[in-house]
């Protein structure tokens, strides 16, 4: 009993850190209803630079994450300018192409460099031990930040001037652009910043669990699920649904072959689209 | 005369706001009715009510004697009832006869699709639009997509067609045009019910007026009475006295 | 009653002439490396030509078409090697089945809109991939072989070759004639009308909901016998090969590429497109780029042609919108 109890507090913990990759994605998604097909790249990318940062230059591993974070910003706007920006205005099954065909060509840079190599960041952090089960110190260690980053987050977007500015064109665009904001650079910014969510993510994860220039496509895909419970453009719904869906998975672990878990989220996702367009975690109105 | 369209008791709320209060109202054959309001009175909601967009928290809406309620708005379609959009909705790519030939194909009549386009080439005539047949929708002025708006709708032999502020956006003589366009679709003995903000061409029009405010009923009658009912102008102006002053300076 | 309307019709002829191209070009030379190439193109183009019922008439994204193909694929071979059906039974049969699941998923999936349907239809194939994976019927993960007398009652190996080719041209054939005959008929308009703007299509009577199930159910139809065709010929089958999300965009980027909602824009950017790959898979260096450049054409043509190779003709020659359909 108390086996499948540690599984889902682990899986909260872990969960927490699915929550953080999915508010770059839902952030994204509600300022511009665009939504990043690249998301699962940019995480995969944050993972690399965490390999490289600490494993092969031997950066402190938790100090890596702060520029691995400013270079996904970075990164990040100029994937917008380069495939985001001409598609805003157009339909957005043309953004979802856009962002799919760059994912395309990053998947596919990708896999020329590194080949399918499963990598791997050897952290050791002390972890907690109980009753026979040891809550590993990575996992706790990961949530921690993660609340850290959720917070710096929240300060930004609701206590500094860009910030504000976001969540003003997120909310209308028109009436943004009408009080004098540039909608264009807030839009790159914001592109910038949820990539940076998903890189830093990614490097979190890194610390986890191994990897390959692949892995993205399931952590993308649980972003979908954390974004869909959430509700779209909430980033405190998304931390909600990722430790939902991280209690989930914690649940099922014990029971299921783990190449199940990606078919249940698909389908939760589905039902939760069809059922809860609004979301289950979005108690805005 | 027989009522076309009859709306029983109306209700719905979008979140805190009770957009349609209780309303009751009906369009006999071959009437035009308007429906007038201040901004926000919920009038397009009404619209969206009738023909199925969204369905009412309360009431009932019949159609020809059969309960409508609630069915979606190609069931709607199917029966007779065509409408307009106030913010205009041309399916941009297509051109402006294949528009048209969409509102034959699928409204009241099953026609194939050859049919239909001999439909289509009579009511573009019939609106205007007879040399814009080959262009594409999106390529039209703001006035051609209100008249393809009305077209489209006309194609689909409705028994009642709702016009959603179709002049709105038109100049005089573009308004003009667009009344007598409105007279001879009556002559075909096509019933409407119409939003407007036009006073003085929905008064002109319509042989009944239908008055809302916040989503209730204010009043209802024939313009006349409906111009000179003082709830009406305080809803519109704000304060009688003004209205009189107003009206004693004009 | 005088000869139907088609017949007058430029497009028709350019279909039954590609078709019948294809079918005598390799046979005249008896050129097998040509006969091979054309089967590969030939199956790119019917993938593009059903998929642009769905992204280019009704404005729905299938990212996951190519699970049609897969289980068209699983369903025949199943039926062939366990239970000895002969091959263009199994292939129909197959592929009617594939489309009656296809139309019962759909009426679940399509009630999403545009970007939500498109991401639901990847789960759609991943999860039957991992259903496959994990069903011993099916072989699982190992697949289903075919014996070696397979091909015996086709006439053996050499001659079930130039059938299944054959076959397979049809079938090409009639997939552009499909998607010839929807686009000039009352439900492709009404798709159309869906593709341009859903909600007012709906207020002008198109009756949305069935006519999206038809149309998903519709372009299942011959991918599936195309799969059905292309794993027999290989007499092997499985998950990873049936279900492969590369040839799923690659189905994607033949649409964008040709002209998405024109019924030539499809083939002729499918046709291309696998000019393209195979030409450049032969250098060695190319091989690990496929995808970079398939993503590379696709965002450029989103970015700047989104009508395609069609869609710039047209804008170009205006004239030959009538022509050149």
């Amino acid at each position: 009993m108390f086996g499948i109890l540690a599984s889902i507090l682990d899986g909260v913990l872990v969960g927490a850190v699915y929550g953080l990759a999915a508010m770059g994605l839902t952030l994204i998604w509600g300022v511009m209803n665009v939504i990043n097909l690249t998301h699962g790249a940019m995480i995969v990318a944050g993972m690399f630079g965490l390999y490289y940062l600490a494993s092969v230059a031997g950066l402190p591993v938790y100090a890596a994450i702060p520029p691995i974070a400013l270079a996904g910003f970075c990164f990040g706007v100029c994937l917008y300018w380069v495939s985001v920006h001409r598609v805003i205005g157009r339909p957005p099954l043309m953004s979802l192409l856009a962002t799919f065909a760059a994912n395309l060509v990053l998947i596919g840079l990708g896999t020329a460099a590194w080949g399918t190599v499963l990598f791997n960041v050897p952290v050791s952090l002390p972890g907690i031990s109980h009753g026979g089960y040891t809550f590993t110190g990575t996992h706790m260690m990961a949530a921690v930040l993660t609340a850290a980053i959720a917070g710096l987050l929240y300060l930004f977007l609701y206590r500094t001037r860009p910030g504000k500015a976001i969540r003003a064109v997120a909310g209308n665009r028109e009436a943004a652009e009408l009080n004098g904001i540039p909608t264009t650079q807030v839009l790159a910014l914001a592109f910038g910043l949820g990539v940076a969510l998903a890189c830093a993510s990614g490097a979190l994860i890194a610390t986890l669990f191994p990897f390959t220039v692949l892995s993205g496509a399931a952590y993308q895909l649980k972003s979908f699920v954390v974004t869909v419970l959430g509700g779209l453009g909430n980033p405190a719904g998304a931390l909600l649904g990722g430790v939902a869906l991280g209690l989930l998975e914690g649940a099922m672990t014990p029971f299921m072959p783990v190449s199940w878990t990606s078919i249940v989220e698909f389908v939760v996702f589905v039902i939760v689209l069809i059922a809860f367009p609004a979301g289950l975690f979005n108690f805005r109105r | 005369m027989s009522a076309l369209l009859e709306v029983r008791e109306l209700g719905r709320r979008f979140g805190g706001l009770q957009a349609v209060d209780a309303l009751s109202f009906g369009v006999g054959e071959g009437e035009i009715v308007g429906l007038i309001g201040p901004n926000g009175a919920g009038k397009s909601t009404v619209f969206n009510l009738i023909n199925g967009v969204h369905a009412p928290d309360g009431g009932r809406v019949f159609f020809r004697g059969e309960d409508i309620t609630g069915e979606a708005p190609y069931r709607v379609a199917r029966r007779g009832l065509a409408r307009t959009h106030q913010i205009v909705q041309p399916l941009a790519n297509m051109s402006v006869l294949d528009n048209c030939v969409v509102g034959a194909c699928f409204g009241r009549e099953d026609l194939s699709r050859a049919r239909a386009e001999d439909v289509a080439r009579e009511i573009a005539g019939f609106v205007g639009l007879i040399d814009r047949l080959g262009d594409p929708a999106g390529a039209l002025t703001i006035a051609g997509k209100k008249r393809l708006e009305l077209a489209r709708a006309l194609s689909a032999r409705p028994l009642l067609l709702l016009l959603d502020e179709v002049l709105a956006g038109l100049n005089p003589s573009e308004v003009e045009r667009m009344i007598v366009v409105i007279r001879r679709i009556r002559e075909r003995g096509i019933a409407i019910l119409m939003i407007e903000h036009l006073m003085q061409a929905i008064m002109s029009l319509s042989d009944r007026i239908v008055v809302l405010n916040s989503g209730r009923k204010l009043a209802e009658g024939r313009p006349e009475q409906v111009a000179n009912d003082p709830a009406v102008i305080e809803a519109y102006l704000g304060n009688p006295e003004h209205a009189a002053r107003l009206r004693g300076a004009a | 009653m005088g000869p139907p309307a088609f017949l007058g019709r430029p497009t028709y002829w350019l279909i039954v002439v590609a078709t019948l191209a294809f079918a005598f070009l390799p046979l005249w030379h008896d050129n097998v490396e040509l006969r091979e190439e054309l089967l590969l193109a030939a199956i790119y183009v019917t993938l593009a030509a059903n998929l642009n019922l769905m992204i280019g008439y009704a404005g729905y994204i299938n990212f996951g078409n190519i699970v049609f193909f897969g289980l068209g694929g699983y369903l025949c071979m199943w039926l062939v090697s366990s239970h000895g059906w002969p091959l263009v039974a199994a292939a129909l049969v197959g592929a009617a089945g594939v489309s009656l699941l296809a139309l019962l998923f759909g009426l679940g999936i399509l009630r999403l809109r545009g970007a939500y349907f498109a991401l639901a239809t990847i789960g759609v194939n991943e999860g039957v991939k991992a259903f496959v994976a994990n069903f011993t019927p099916w072989g699982g993960s190992t697949g289903i072989y075919l014996p070696i007398d397979a091909f015996a009652e086709l006439g053996g190996p050499a001659k079930a070759l130039w059938v299944i080719y054959f076959l397979l041209v049809a079938v090409m054939g009639a997939s552009l004639l499909v998607s010839f005959g929807i686009k000039n008929s009352k439900f492709g308009l009404g798709l159309l009308a869906i593709g341009q703007n859903e909600d007012a299509a709906v207020v002008l009577g198109v009756p949305a909901p069935r006519y999206k199930a038809l149309v998903y159910s519709a372009s299942a139809f011959l991918p599936a016998v195309a799969g059905a065709l292309f794993f027999f010929k290989s007499a092997f089958i499985q998950p990873d090969d049936a279900f492969d999300l590369v040839f799923s965009t690659e189905a994607i980027v033949g649409v964008m590429l040709g002209g998405q909602g024109t019924v030539i824009g499809p083939a002729l950017g499918a046709f291309l497109y696998e000019e393209l790959r195979s030409t450049l898979l032969t250098a060695e260096t190319f091989s690990n780029f496929q995808m970079v450049i398939a993503g590379v054409l696709l965002l450029l043509i989103v970015l700047f042609v989104p009508g395609g190779l069609m869609g710039w003709i047209h804008r170009r020659w205006p004239r030959t919108k009538r022509v050149l359909e």
